[in-house]
Order: C-alpha cells, then sequence, then structure tokens
C-alpha cells in the first residue's frame, strides 16, 4: 500500500510538471506580454526596456526555469488588470466556486440516486422511461442556455430570484459563504441547479445501467429467496455494488463541474474563480490564465487521486500492482 | 442492388429500429437538420449577414403569434432587424459543419493511432497511452478552452481544439479492440501469406473492430455539438462573422433583459433539439450493436 501511495505521489508530480511545461510553452508562442504592460504611447526603446526588465529577452528554458522557481515558491505572477498577486486572487475567489460546486453535487445526488435506483430496478415501467428520456434530454442540453430560461422565468419575469451576483455573505473559519444567509441563498439556487443539470442526467443514467447489471447477478437472486425486503435489497445490497464504478465516474464529474464552472460564472455574474478565468481570457490577462491553470490541474490531479484510493477502499477485488 | 436493398428491410437492425420510436425520432431530427442545413440557405427570407438586406425598421420583431409579430420574421428579428429563423439556419450550418468536421478528423487520427499502438505495442503503445490517460483526466471543455484561449477565436482553430481532445477516445477504444482482435486467427492467417504490417492493419482488423467507432462517432457530434456552443457561448469560439448556434444565444442574453427572449431562447432550442436527436441515435446503435446486451 505505502509503496503504491508513493508511485502515485511521484506521478502527480511527473503530471503536474509536464503540464507546466505545455502551459509555459503555449503561452509563451501566443502574444507578447511586453505589449500589454507598457503604455500605449511607449517608445521602442521603453518597450525594450521594459522586456529585458522582465526577464522576456532571455532564452525560453531559462525563462521557464524561472518561471518554475517562482512557481514552487508559490508567486505566479501579479495580474495586468488588478495588479495584484495571481495567486490572491485565485484564491479569494476559490470559496465562491467551491461552494457553487458542492451544492450542485448535493442536487445532482439528491436526485440521481432515487431517480438512477428505481429506473434500473423497474426498467419497464413508465416512470422509468420518463426519466430515462428527461435524462437524455438533460445531456443534451447546452448548460448556458438552461440558465438564461431561469434567468429570464425568475429574474427577469416573475422577478422573485436574483440573476445575478453572490448576495450577502456569512463567514464559516473566517471565510466567506453565500448559502449561510437566505439572501446568499437566494442567489445561490438558480447557478447551482444550472450547474447540477448535467451531472444529474449523466449520473441517473449510469446508476440505471450498474443497477440494471446487479440485479442480474446470483448474490441477488440468493437475497430474495432469502426474503430480504425489496427496499433493504435494492438500497443496501444492488446499490452497494452498484456503486464502485458511480465512485470514478464521480470523481471525473467534481472536475468537470469545476471546469462547467467557469460556464455558470460567466452566465449568473457569480463571482467565482471560473469567472475570473474567463474574464482574464478577454483581457489576456496571461499571469491569472496560466496561475488557475496550475492550481487547476493540481486540483484534478488530486482528485484523481483520492479517487483511486476511495476505489481500492470500496472495492476490495481492486489489484493495487 | 435491389436485391440488397431487399435484404437490407429484413435485417433484424431495421426490424429493431424500426420499432424502436426513440431512433426513427432521432433519425428524423438528424435528417431535418441535414436537409435544412443544405437547402436552406436558398428558401431563408434572408441572408443575415448581408448588411444591405437588414433593416433597422424590421428590429425588434416578436415572433409572428405574439402582438406586433411580422408575417415574414416566423421568429422574431433581433436588435439589428435580423430574422432569427434565417439566422438559425445559417448557425446550425455551422454548428453541425463543425461537429462532422472535428468527429471526422478526430476519429482519423484516434483511430489511427490506436490501431497503430494496439498492433504493435512497445513504447509507441506506453508513451501513448500515457498520453491518453492524462489527457482523459482533465475535462475536455478545460483543455480545449485553454487552447482557444491562447490562440484566439477562428473557425479553424476551433476545429483543430476540438480535435485535440476528441482524438483520446477513439484511440483507447480502438487500441482495446484492436488487443484482442490482434491474436485472432484471421490475422495469423494474413500474416503467413506474407501481407506486411499496414494492409493487414487496415484491410483487415479495421474492418472488425467499427462496430464500437459508429457508436462513439455518433454520440461524438452531439457531445463537440455542445461543447463548440459552450465556447462560442464563453466568447472563445467561432468569430463574431460566423456565428454558430452558441454565439447567436450569446448575442440574444445580450439583448435579453430588454425583454427581447426569441432571440437567444430560439437557438438554444435548436441545438437541444438538434443534440437529443444525436444522442437518441446514438443510443440506439449503442444498445443495438453490443452484443453483450443481447
Amino acid at each position: 500500500m505505502l509503496t503504491y501511495l508513493l508511485k502515485r505521489v511521484f506521478q502527480m508530480f511527473v503530471v503536474l510538471f509536464m503540464v507546466s511545461v505545455i502551459v509555459f510553452c503555449v503561452m509563451s508562442f501566443t502574444g507578447d506580454p511586453v505589449l500589454m504592460i507598457v503604455p500605449p504611447t511607449a517608445t521602442d526603446a521603453q518597450i525594450a526596456e521594459a522586456r529585458v526588465a522582465l526577464g522576456l529577452d532571455r532564452p525560453l528554458w531559462d525563462q521557464y526555469a524561472v518561471f518554475l522557481r517562482n512557481l514552487l515558491h508559490g508567486n505566479l505572477g501579479v495580474s495586468y488588470m488588478f495588479k495584484r498577486p495571481a495567486l490572491t486572487l485565485i484564491v479569494e475567489r476559490m470559496p465562491a466556486t467551491l461552494e457553487l460546486v458542492f451544492l450542485s453535487i448535493v442536487i445532482s445526488l439528491a436526485i440521481a440516486l432515487p431517480c438512477g435506483v428505481f429506473a434500473g430496478a423497474r426498467p419497464n415501467n413508465a416512470l422509468s422511461r420518463a426519466i430515462m428520456g428527461g435524462s437524455l434530454l438533460g445531456i443534451s442540453l447546452p448548460s448556458f442556455w438552461v440558465g438564461i430560461l431561469l434567468i429570464f422565468y425568475f429574474a427577469v419575469e416573475k422577478g422573485f430570484l436574483p440573476s445575478s451576483g453572490r448576495g450577502t455573505t456569512g463567514t464559516l473559519f473566517g471565510i466567506p459563504f453565500a448559502f449561510l444567509t437566505w439572501d446568499g441563498f437566494k442567489h445561490i439556487i438558480l447557478p447551482a441547479f444550472t450547474l447540477a443539470l448535467g451531472t444529474l442526467a449523466m449520473l441517473i443514467r449510469l446508476i440505471r445501467a450498474q443497477i440494471m447489471e446487479v440485479m442480474r447477478q446470483d448474490f441477488i437472486r440468493f437475497a430474495r429467496a432469502k426474503g430480504v425486503t425489496w427496499r433493504s435489497l435494492l438500497f443496501s445490497h444492488a446499490l452497494k455494488n452498484a456503486l464502485v464504478p458511480v465512485v470514478t465516474v464521480f470523481g471525473l464529474q467534481v472536475g468537470s463541474l469545476i471546469a462547467f464552472a467557469t460556464v455558470t460564472e460567466t452566465i449568473f455574474a457569480w463571482p467565482g474563480m471560473g469567472k475570473l478565468l474567463v474574464d482574464s481570457i478577454n483581457t489576456s490577462d496571461r499571469p491569472v490564465i496560466v496561475a488557475y491553470l496550475m492550481i487547476v490541474a493540481a486540483m484534478f490531479v488530486a482528485i484523481n487521486f483520492i479517487v483511486d484510493i476511495v476505489y481500492t477502499m470500496i472495492d476490495p477485488r481492486v489489484d493495487l500492482r | 442492388m435491389d436485391e440488397k436493398r431487399k435484404t437490407f428491410y429484413r435485417t433484424e437492425f431495421f426490424h429493431n429500429f424500426v420499432r424502436n420510436p426513440g431512433a426513427v425520432i432521432g433519425l428524423a431530427i438528424v435528417l431535418f437538420f441535414l436537409i435544412t442545413v443544405i437547402i436552406g440557405p436558398m428558401i431563408t427570407p434572408q441572408n443575415p449577414y448581408d448588411i444591405a438586406s437588414l433593416d433597422l425598421m424590421d428590429a425588434y420583431k416578436p415572433p409572428v403569434w405574439m402582438d406586433g409579430g411580422d408575417r415574414s420574421f416566423v421568429l422574431g428579428t433581433d436588435d439589428q432587424g435580423r430574422d432569427i429563423l434565417s439566422a438559425i439556419v445559417y448557425g446550425s450550418r455551422i454548428s453541425l459543419f463543425i461537429g462532422i468536421a472535428v468527429v471526422v478528423l478526430s476519429c482519423a487520427i484516434g483511430t489511427f493511432l490506436g490501431l497503430v499502438a494496439g498492433y504493435f505495442g512497445g513504447r509507441l503503445d506506453g508513451f501513448l497511452m500515457r498520453v491518453v490517460d492524462i489527457q482523459l483526466s482533465f475535462p475536455a471543455m478545460l483543455v480545449a478552452l485553454f487552447i482557444m484561449a491562447a490562440f484566439g477565436r477562428g473557425l479553424g482553430k476551433l476545429i483543430i481544439a476540438l480535435t485535440l481532445v476528441g482524438w483520446v477516445l477513439y484511440a483507447r477504444t480502438v487500441r482495446g479492440s484492436v488487443l484482442v482482435e490482434r491474436n485472432r486467427e484471421y490475422v495469423d492467417a494474413a500474416r503467413l501469406i506474407g501481407l506486411s504490417p499496414f494492409p493487414i492493419i487496415l484491410r483487415h482488423v479495421l474492418p472488425n473492430i467499427l462496430t464500437p467507432l459508429i457508436v462513439i462517432a455518433t454520440i461524438h457530434v452531439g457531445t463537440v455539438i455542445l461543447t463548440e456552443a459552450t465556447l462560442s457561448y464563453l466568447g472563445v469560439g467561432v468569430p463574431v462573422t460566423q456565428p454558430s448556434l452558441g454565439l447567436l444565444v450569446k448575442n440574444g442574453y445580450d439583448v435579453l433583459f430588454s425583454g427581447l427572449w426569441w432571440s437567444s431562447v430560439f437557438p438554444g432550442m435548436f441545438i437541444m433539439l438538434l443534440v437529443f436527436g444525436i444522442n437518441l441515435l446514438g443510443d440506439f446503435l449503442r444498445d443495438e450493436l453490443n452484443p453483450r446486451l443481447k
């Protein structure tokens, strides 16, 4: 187990190193950051001077070495727009994104588990067919469009839910969270539901397929013969065994929720790190883009690591090699 | 030819198809879009990107069934007097073109790399599968967003970015199938009669692994159209001069708060309809072509 853990930790760092090289190279070959910093009236001499001051006249590998050293010191550069460290900007906005992602996970699990189990246990029932049709529609919906519909109906037409921002936040452990106040909660409902929809639809389909697969197996027939009640059969015997692949996919889904939060946050003007990324792309604020990518890559690698560990814990058959 | 067609009508595949309402509806939707995209520009009331045909007097017209609607603008007009229905027809064209182009490219590249990796194995295989693993651990949308952020918006760049994130699925699936097929007798036989690797791979192995590819490619068209729409919505996808359905939704959103709901709601509805049709068809193909479920 320990060797396996060490091996995985080493792999994590290799992946992060590769991501840093790719991000650095791609960002270096596109656009000239000097022109973003100097005032538009700068002379050629001033531009050249700024280039030397920023170290952009040095060879690429040298620039990368500086970038990597700064990265390891937690220095990801200063935003061109905000004139503040990129890392600080992102860390400040992280709680907003994480609470949105967390609430979406709660919403999607709360709906997907019962719907998926039911549709898998009674595949030919009319309600199951409706659930499956709905979930197919759910994965076909562009999430930004759903957000627009919700804004139009609840904010513009009915006017009882706000369409943008985070509202008043309460603090927990010194970190501001919107869901702690009623006003903040009203602000988070629409974006969280919009973000949850795709995951929700996908999880229903996955859980249903797994339950159908498990229900065909012998131990279910034995449990039935033993006289286990239908509810206990479904939720403790079948669901427990169906959950193994669901956990893997779910881990990937958390990553994809963080990615799709960029879209949801942009629609609802939710002040999270995703909106910061999209704004930074539109203003070519390179340090922020690079910092976002490095932080998010680290988060994904960590999520994958946790998923692998959980996977080995819930399924004793998994071989650690 | 006639003989062949008759036998297709009698196959189990066709039999199951006509008895599956979802599949028939899916095919109908996809055909509807294909026909619209091909003949659409000939029958739309205006060319929405020919400035000369736009008239600001026509701006802010609601759909025909609402008060103040105009019969020549069935789904209403936007803030510049552009007919929404015409814009949707032209936008579907761009969305579908990107979807098909990306799927063809990713399928060709991914299949080729998967075939080579699976058949020859060794270092190349190890390296390719590492790349695939790492890339699959990052959401495709985010990788594509990063590429587009670095290179700027454009139709060609968008197709390249979506292909770069799309090929991995094909490579992985094809490699898995090739590992099984490689040890079959027919491959040994082909090798024994002295065929070199590439004819074996392309003429003998490839036809035997096409089934899962068809399923993946079908569903992939829908995924690409959705991802493209999302990127265009964020402003890093297609250029303003070639608006896809996703960009139309974004343009519509900018005027949503002045009550112009139809210019963002209808294009989005068409994205949903198109992707839903593709997914219905994909679902049917997956159930039908998967021998394990029979």
